[in-house]
């Protein structure tokens, strides 16, 4: 008998919203513990909960998981979410890698300084819009399907869903040259699934504002 | 008839050396570009960025991916999603750490005595604790399964690594250090160690100024 995984970080997307949303795609429910003080985080490092004292955390299958790309990647094997083989799996890794350089910048975006924010902006934008969608775009072109590898519905998929959105709430127009990323966004957007993420009350978690940025400095005591 | 795997980089270690170690670990014979890059090779990268190794009629790009591809293929990554998972889990932490080395060459003298000092306390107290514990706990020689892994291979380059810049950073930890030694003598790994491997230098000034000269960096 299984129980839900639960997951333990900050109450914002950060690194765990990835997570949040391949466990939606996979319709798998969760729970979620916030880490609001640090006395919460002390006492999750001094339990040994925390490998290498970081979070974000995923108890799942009796196994207490760290680094935010060994979830994702369990996660993605377990509920068939990456591809069929090994040469499928070496293009969703690709795939997936170059989002994660772009969602990185992304999730660093809130804690940059204030006058270094104009620039990181533009940076998020010109990165998509030159490096990263023409790619997805490409690559949907080519092979005429619905998803980016195997026919099939898989975590790049996901995540490409996920950093869509993410530069779309700073640039909205953003995929104005690219017709079959739009297509692809509202296909995925009619998911079952993934229609059920994007509708309030879900795990879903907001874009990050001050309150979420102070938690995180203090739990982490990073003044 | 498979091809030699091609690798596409600068000469120096850089996101490329733990490919290497890999695919010495795994005895595979490798080509290597290691020149200025030319437009053509450019022109056949996914996101524009290096490295890329040509393997299996694919041209690969970020190095994870590749990571990946050969651990799976070499039979270096369990087969079992939950020992895999302990092998992601543990080949990320080294990553971080690595990344500390990776960039020390960029920093300015002084930063770099604080990165130095980083270097030695994160090794010390957040990462090399982590592994001396596994191999204290299922007393195996490896850290996951019972054989050799990607883990291992990771996890000696980068105690060679932190050495190179902290002579004396396993003092504290005798496991890791019969590891290193047991690791080293495997005869894959030993190879890749001598003079003459494919095995690049720990990366110096000269070396930065040309790759600064490459991306058109200051």
């Amino acid at each position: 008998m299984s129980e839900k995984p639960r997951l333990i970080y900050f109450n914002g997307r950060g690194r765990m919203e990835s997570v949040r949303w391949l466990l939606a795609a996979a319709r798998v429910e969760f729970e979620e513990i916030f880490l609001d003080t640090r006395e919460q985080y002390v006492k999750l490092i001094k339990d040994g909960s925390l490998m290498f004292q970081q979070v974000p955390l995923v108890e799942i299958d009796g196994m207490k998981m760290v680094q935010t790309r060994a979830i994702l990647s369990y996660i993605a094997g377990k509920y068939n979410l990456y591809g069929k083989d090994l040469k499928e799996r070496a293009f969703i890794d690709m795939y997936v890698e170059g989002i994660t350089d772009l969602m990185h910048m992304i999730l660093m975006f809130p804690f940059s300084p204030p006058e270094a924010k104009e620039k990181n902006l533009a940076l998020i934008t010109e990165r998509a819009t030159h490096r990263y969608f023409p790619v997805f775009e490409k690559a949907l072109k080519q092979h005429g399907q619905d998803f980016l590898v195997g026919n099939q519905v898989s975590w790049a998929d996901i995540q490409l869903m996920e950093v869509i959105l993410a530069v779309e709430e700073k640039t909205p127009a953003v995929l104005s040259a690219f017709p079959q990323l739009q297509a692809f966004k509202t296909r995925m957007s009619n998911m079952p699934a993934i229609k059920k993420f994007l509708q309030p009350g879900s795990p879903r978690k907001p874009p990050p504002d001050d309150h979420y940025v102070s938690t995180v400095l203090k739990v982490l005591a990073e003044e | 008839m498979s091809e030699k795997p091609k690798l596409h980089y600068f000469n120096g270690r850089g996101r490329m050396e733990s490919i290497r170690w890999l695919l010495a670990a795994a005895g595979v014979e490798l080509a290597e570009l290691l020149s200025v890059l030319t437009v053509k090779v450019y022109g056949a990268l996914l996101f524009q960025q290096v490295p890329m190794v040509e393997i299996d009629g694919m041209k690969m790009v970020q190095t994870r991916a590749i990571l990946s591809y050969i651990a799976g293929k070499y039979n270096l990554y369990e087969k079992d999603l939950k020992e895999r998972a302990w092998i992601d889990m543990y080949v990320e932490g080294v990553r971080d750490l690595m990344d500390l080395i990776r960039v020390h060459h960029k920093l300015s003298p002084q930063e770099q005595q604080k990165n130095l000092a980083l270097i030695g306390e994160k090794a010390a107290t957040r990462y090399f604790p982590v592994y001396e514990k596994i191999l204290k706990d299922h007393k195996d020689d490896f850290l996951v399964g019972n054989q050799l892994t990607w883990a291992d291979v990771q996890l000696i380059e980068a105690i060679l690594t932190v050495e190179e810049k902290v002579p004396t950073i396993l003092s504290e930890f005798p496991l890791l250090q019969a590891f290193k030694a047991r690791v080293s003598s495997i005869a894959t790994i030993k190879k890749f160690l001598q003079p003459g491997s494919q095995r690049k230098l720990p990366t110096d000034e000269k070396a930065v100024a040309f790759t600064n000269r490459i991306f058109n960096r200051r």
